[in-house]
């Protein structure tokens, strides 16, 4: 509710604001002020009563301020804790870490803030809020949009900005200028200027001219919050809809879009394997590109480029596609994103009876820029002891003065693999799943670690070690590059999409279109001059209301080819109405 | 293949920010010589009105009831000196102020060429890592400053414009020092241009309505005061518009921030559905990009709601910036997130 709009006291009404309840909530304070707050009676409400004073706090414009910061500080503690859908090894990790908080915090739901019961309440109550604001709003500002502009206010003086233009007996005579035509005239200009106009009393001695503008402002206004609970509802059947996966793919592998062609994968709640599309994807390969030039940022990445062959379904045509990051191919429903990529050293490795217990590349997780990568091998088919394997792949390694080995370089100048070896129940066999990039060593027995006697295994492409006490052997066979994916499907994202640019421009609108009032009234004098009366009312701030009466009284002085400035006065009210104001109303009504 | 970077052209560019940084600071010292002597002006106006009014008062009384012809001119201690209205030709010349802002077009002239120079030698728009963030958004920051001294006087902010200027200039150089290098993948997308030039426009607006803020509240406070009849403690204040027309004014600046940033946060869940495959995630950054934009809406509703305008609401922008500058350092150097390759 803008001040300058109670000093004037003709009208109040808030365009970023809530009419209905504001206007209520002044006449209460009115009357708790005037009766004096201590001799109110409370009267019971009752059942409806009680809804209804609900109702009505909750949809007041202070609730809707509460809550809208409380959500804002609801949001923060996302990003204080790890969050389960982002990060949910994290969470478990601190959960570990900080036994005695961390069940405390998990109750309180610190790792699921934003599908927490507390945040949910925070932002379907801002929202039932928001409806029930909307709701009155919308249907008060279809009745406007019908009516006619309000009524001519009886004085002029009252409005923040007023003024009067006078034509010269001579003048209006020379063209034939009567109040009526005049009016008419008024209308004509304002409704140029985007005004909606309304003459009236145009048969009397004093007609009038009622002009309104700037309906867009109420109706952006809608359209944003409108907008908004759209937003919402769009990201609601996206998650109920909409599924999200992700899978690591080898150079020279293919994954099919099928539940188990998955790493992981996290279906909406109404999701159903049919909505899966069979489509394949095949990564021929993945180029890498470092900067070479610039000393200060040598091996920072510049390009990454995977080269695909897709095929829609089993039998459909191959079709070879690029994937970079910031640009996702689209296939059979989904958006496949490159997200992550790294190294993948392909190795056998035999067991104490000479076969193969596991062969092929194993992805290997960068932990740095240079690529510095940890590796996890696990032979779980090695006989008769079961192997694993833990260590790093270093792209291009170095050792240091104190005997220890780094990578260099992004790029695989010297790749090469630092293990340490285990063998016994690598914890496979009971079921219970297991993370694929870990490996619990405790269990083990050590083969080979940097702290035993037989050290650790280094190992360069095309090379073997036999593992001690003849458990088997282990051979790094080559490089291959893998890249992480991942596969989004979200049928309610269009929705989002236009639901959120209609919010953008509402709220432009709200914010930018000045919705203004204004009246003209002629008098025809008995000398034969005519005087027109103008005043102008804003809704809401506007600080160039001024600036609108000095065009709009320069267009009428042009429309009547009154020289500028020389007859009439111009006014610009500051606070309460002005000595000066009533007695120039006083002068035409005087002539009435 | 993309352009080399120039390297030259960048140590260049790092040479005329430091010029930039040497020249703001002088127009700071003059913004601030301007506030202490306009206030010294002030206070010796002050003093010479009371001397003559004691002198009138003293002749009145020599000579008698019967003079009766000359009024005493009252000096009452208006609260403002300055204009509520903002424009220019209101009180007397303010030579300091005038070469303070000569010295701020120069700054900004040499610092526009730091920040072209450091785009050309990159080859790209010169806001992909922290420094340049702070670098570029500072040149926003007193380049809106400028524009907005053509059409209103705001001169009495300057010092803190100014000010604010320095410090990112500062905190560019100091905290994030990045020599001119390539986009790594995750940055190269047109959606740099836009997502975060508007990020970066809106938040200089912030800077400004913040420093218009923290003017108002310290203008209320000293309203208050003065009503209350005590003595004027901060009286440089009189420069300043009055707390009413200060709000008046951020609001409107807020407003199209606001407007600003809303695009922004549009701009980054399209990038991000680009990039990530989802629109939203709750990634830090995303988080606070989002309570930024929550707290500034609460600014706009306090502006229309009884009891929040004025103080409150001068509050809830400063706190807005506040989330700001922190969305900006501590989220993007300690909190982890996808965001966190901001080039630190």
């Amino acid at each position: 509710m803008s001040r300058q709009d109670h000093g004037t006291g003709v009208e109040s009404g808030a365009d970023t604001g809530r009419q209905g309840s504001d206007t209520v909530k002044q006449d209460t304070d009115a009357r708790a002020s005037s009766k004096g707050r201590g001799d109110v009676v409370v009267p019971a409400l009752g059942v409806v009563g009680s809804l209804r004073w609900a109702w009505t706090q909750l949809t007041s414009m202070r609730t809707a301020l509460f809550l809208l910061l409380l959500l804002a500080v609801g949001a923060v503690p996302g990003s204080l804790f790890p969050q389960r859908p982002a990060n949910p090894a994290v969470v478990t990790q601190y959960l570990q870490d900080h036994p005695d908080t961390g069940p405390v915090l998990d109750w309180f739901q610190l790792f699921d803030v934003y599908s927490s019961v507390w945040f949910s309440a925070i932002y379907l109550l801002l929202f039932i809020s928001l409806i029930g604001c909307v709701v009155p709003r919308a249907r008060a500002h279809f009745r406007a949009v019908r009516s006619t502009p309000p009524r001519t206010p009886r004085r002029f003086s009252r409005l923040p900005v007023h003024g009067t233009v006078e034509i010269p007996a001579e003048a209006a005579r020379a063209v034939g200028l009567t109040p009526s035509s005049a009016a008419h005239q008024a209308a004509a200009v304002l409704k140029k200027r985007g005004y909606r106009v309304d003459v009236r009393d145009d048969a009397t001695a004093q007609p009038s001219v009622g002009a309104e503008r700037g309906l867009a402002k109420e109706f952006g206004n809608l359209v944003f919050h409108i907008s908004l609970m759209g937003v919402l509802v769009a990201v609601a059947i996206g998650g109920l809809f909409g599924y999200t996966g992700q899978k690591v793919v080898v150079e020279g592998d293919t994954f099919v879009n099928t539940l188990i062609g998955y790493d992981s994968f996290s279906p909406g709640s109404n999701f159903s394997d049919d909505r899966l599309e069979p489509y394949s994807v095949r990564l021929d390969a993945f180029d890498v590109r470092f900067d070479r030039e610039q000393e200060s940022n040598y091996g920072q990445p510049l390009d990454f480029t995977a080269n695909l062959t897709t095929q829609d379904g089993p039998g459909a045509e191959e079709e070879q596609q690029i994937l970079k990051v910031n640009a996702p191919v689209t296939i059979g429903g989904t958006n496949v994103y490159l997200v992550g990529n790294g190294y993948a050293p392909v190795v056998t490795v035999r067991d104490a009876e000479g076969n193969i217990a596991s062969e092929g590349p194993v992805v290997a997780v960068p932990s740095d820029g240079l690529y510095t990568s940890l590796i996890v091998i696990k032979a779980p088919d090695a006989q008769p002891d079961q192997l694993g394997f833990v260590g790093f792949f270093l792209p291009t390694a170095f050792v240091d003065e104190e005997g220890v080995s780094f990578s260099r370089d992004p790029d695989p100048f010297n790749p090469q693999l630092n293990l340490n070896s285990y063998y016994g129940d690598l914890g496979l066999d009971d079921g219970t799943p297991e993370n694929v990039y870990v490996l619990d060593t405790e269990k083990l027995n050590e083969l080979n670690s940097r702290n035993n006697d037989d050290g650790g295994i280094v190992l360069s492409v095309g090379q073997t070690y036999d593992l001690p006490e003849g458990k088997g052997s282990i051979t790094f066979d080559g490089l291959k590059r893998y890249i992480a994916l991942d596969i989004h499907h979200d049928p309610a994202k269009a929705g989002a999409f236009v639901f959120a640019m209609l919010a953008l421009f509402g709220l432009a609108a709200s914010l930018f279109i000045a919705r203004r009032r204004l009246w003209v009234r002629i008098s025809g004098h008995d000398d034969g001059s005519i005087v027109a009366e103008y005043g102008l009312l804003a809704r809401g701030e506007d600080n160039r209301l001024q600036d609108e009466g000095l065009m709009v009284r320069k267009l009428l002085e042009d429309r009547w080819s009154v020289p500028e400035g020389t007859t009439g006065e111009y006014r610009v009210q500051e606070a309460a109405s002005s000595a000066a104001g009533t007695g120039q109303s006083q002068n035409t009504t005087k002539d009435n | 293949m993309p352009l080399p970077v120039n390297a030259e052209l960048g140590q260049a560019s790092e040479l005329l920010m430091l010029l930039a940084s040497i020249a703001y600071v002088v127009a700071f010292i003059f913004f601030v010589l301007d506030l202490v002597r306009s206030s010294t002006t002030i206070n010796a106006v002050e003093a010479r009105l009371a001397s003559e009014q004691a002198a009138t008062t003293r002749s009145l009384a020599s000579v008698g009831a019967g003079g009766g012809g000359s009024t005493v001119a009252e000096a009452p201690q208006a609260p403002v000196t300055a204009d509520d209205s903002m424009d220019y030709g209101s009180g007397a010349r303010r030579g300091t102020a005038r070469i303070a802002v000569a010295l701020t077009v120069l700054a900004a002239v040499i610092h526009g060429a730091a920040v072209v120079s450091r785009a050309f030698a990159a080859h790209r728009v010169p806001w992909g890592n922290m420094y340049e963030f702070c670098t570029t958004g500072a040149l926003l920051v007193s380049v809106i400053f400028l524009i907005t001294l053509t059409r209103k006087d705001l001169r009495f902010v300057g010092s803190f414009v100014v000010g604010l200027v320095v410090v990112m200039l500062c905190a560019a150089t100091v905290g994030f020092p990045t020599p001119v290098s390539r986009l790594i993948p995750a940055l190269q997308s047109y959606w740099l241009i836009v997502h975060v030039s508007i990020a970066v426009a809106s938040s200089a607006l912030f800077t400004i309505t913040f420093a218009m803020s923290v003017l108002q509240l310290l203008q209320t406070s000293r309203e208050a005061k003065l009503l209350a009849g005590k003595a004027d403690t901060a009286k440089f204040l009189r420069l300043v518009p009055s707390a009413l027309s200060l709000e008046n004014l951020s609001y409107r600046l807020n407003a199209i921030a606001f407007v600003g940033w809303t695009f922004t946060v549009m701009a980054g869940a399209i990038w991000a559905e680009q990039a990530w495959g989802r629109y939203w995630g709750w990634d830090t950054k995303e988080v606070w990009s989002f309570v930024i934009w929550t707290v500034y809406a609460g600014y706009l509703h306090a502006r229309a709601t009884r009891g929040w305008t004025g103080t409150r609401a001068a509050w809830l922008s400063i706190v807005g910036y506040l989330c700001i500058v922190f969305n900006f350092t501590i989220v993007n150097i300690y909190f982890s997130g996808l965001h966190s390759y901001a080039g630190v």
